[in-house]
């Protein structure tokens, strides 16, 4: 009686027959004896096997098994370092592993300023890893020279190296940075959120994806195109109406 | 720190000691300034160390100053300390800008050329090295090399401390370019054209 009413409440699909999990046990044992055929088989299949293609698994497997560099610059690797800590916890996205040496990582995050006498050391850090890796440049200092616009800084990381993520902020926060580690997934899934070149028609630009657009990106492409359309006559007719 | 009438007597002893190697004096805030010749610095540093009653035995710091518009442009500037009275002194040598006085065909000493590098023929201010007297000065006057491009005659191994090596140009020098690029906004983004590419 008290189960009934819980169901009743719950806001989710009702669960199936007790007896589902039981009736596939039982399928699954005919089907190791060799005693499953025609259509039992098929639905069988049906309901145990993915099919997908080997490259969506690999960046599926890449993207959530990352290991950044255990590597600080300035002051925002203070902010960096907390990702690891319990409150922000970037174990929860798979990278919570910080390689002491660049040969075991794949993924660097610049967190700070870039003299130009450390310039060469990172260059040779961001070499010694091993393809596949990314580069997360953290902070305005290591993405533009930030405040430190005089003789001693770079300014911008992106003058040596590639970089891949920019996280701004003066330090950004834990959480943006989880954020543009997040963003840093999307890109590897090659399923990124379009986030502001949705807003300024800029789909399809992306630097990664200047080559072939991916699947994702054009359907965005085609969905904004239309939605531009139909706001355009929409505010046309309103002209016309007032005028 | 020795008051404005030490200051004076010290001044006094100093040029009896060292004919006219000090040009002037001067008490602010506390702190005892004699400005000296630079041709004479070591005489100076010498006497300050080690003659009885001074005893100025320790070189806190050693740091080059540039003032540009004025003349003699440059200073090097040696605080120094006696530890048993805590007694600071400041010690203050004036350096001509070579290369100005040759734009101006000023008669001088004949400037020397720095050693090395892709500017060899570039004029320096010189001063004699003070190495000898206080070990710690070597780094100190290395810096003041690096920043300041002062060339100190008679240091052991006079390079560029903190720049790269292959730096170009003394960056602490007033005419230096502050460095950096323009940051383009909505105002100024048409004297940039194309920045985004």
């Amino acid at each position: 009686m008290r189960r009934e009413k819980l169901r009743a409440l719950s806001p989710l699909e009702e669960p199936g027959p007790p007896t589902d999990l039981r009736v596939r046990q039982l399928r699954a044992r005919d089907l190791l004896r060799g005693d499953l055929e025609g259509a039992a088989l098929e639905q069988h299949v049906k309901e145990s096997v993915l099919t997908t293609t080997l490259d969506r698994t690999m960046r599926w497997g890449r993207a959530n098994s990352i290991f950044p560099a255990t590597f600080g610059l300035a002051c925002c690797a203070i902010e960096m370092m907390s990702i690891v800590s319990p409150r922000y916890d970037i174990a929860r996205f798979g990278a919570e592993n910080m390689r002491a040496s660049p040969r075991q990582a794949d993924m660097l995050i610049l967190s700070g300023r870039v003299a130009i006498k450390m310039a060469p050391v990172i260059r040779r850090l961001y070499d010694q890893m091993l393809e596949p890796k990314w580069v997360i440049s953290m902070g305005a200092c290591s993405s533009s020279g930030g405040m430190f616009a005089n003789y001693a800084v770079v300014q911008g990381a992106d003058k040596f190296m590639p970089v891949d993520i920019h996280v701004p902020g003066c330090p950004p926060r834990a959480e943006a940075l989880v954020y543009g580690f997040n963003k840093l997934q999307r890109m590897i899934l090659g399923n990124p959120d379009p986030g502001w070149r949705r807003r300024y028609n800029a789909i399809g630009t992306e630097e990664w994806a200047r080559e072939a657009p991916s699947e994702a990106a054009r359907e965005e492409a085609e969905a904004y195109a239309a939605a531009r359309e139909a706001s355009t006559a929409h505010n046309a007719e309103l002209a016309g109406e007032s005028g | 720190m020795p008051d404005a009438p030490g200051l004076e007597l010290i001044a006094q002893d100093l040029n009896e000691a060292a004919e006219g190697s000090v040009l002037g004096t001067y008490h602010e805030h506390g702190q005892a300034c004699l400005i000296v010749d630079p041709e004479r610095i070591l005489e100076v540093l010498g006497w300050l160390r080690d003659s009885p009653g001074q005893e100025y035995r320790f070189l806190c710091s050693l740091h080059g100053v540039d003032y540009l518009p004025a003349e003699p442009r440059f200073g090097v500037v040696y605080e120094l300390l006696n530890m048993p009275r805590v007694e600071r002194l400041r010690v203050r040598a004036a350096l001509r800008d070579p290369a100005a006085s040759a734009h101006d065909g000023e008669p001088g000493r004949p400037p020397s050329r720095r050693r090395g590098g892709d500017r060899s023929d570039e004029l320096l201010p010189e001063i004699d090295s003070c190495v000898s007297l206080f070990p710690t000065a070597e780094f100190h006057e290395r810096e003041v090399y690096d920043f300041f491009g002062i060339l100190f005659r008679g240091h052991p191994d006079l390079r560029r401390i903190l720049m790269p090596e292959d730096y170009v140009g003394w960056p602490q020098r007033r005419d230096f370019p502050i460095g950096g690029e323009p940051v383009i906004f909505t105002h100024n983004e048409r004297e940039v054209p194309r920045w985004y590419e």
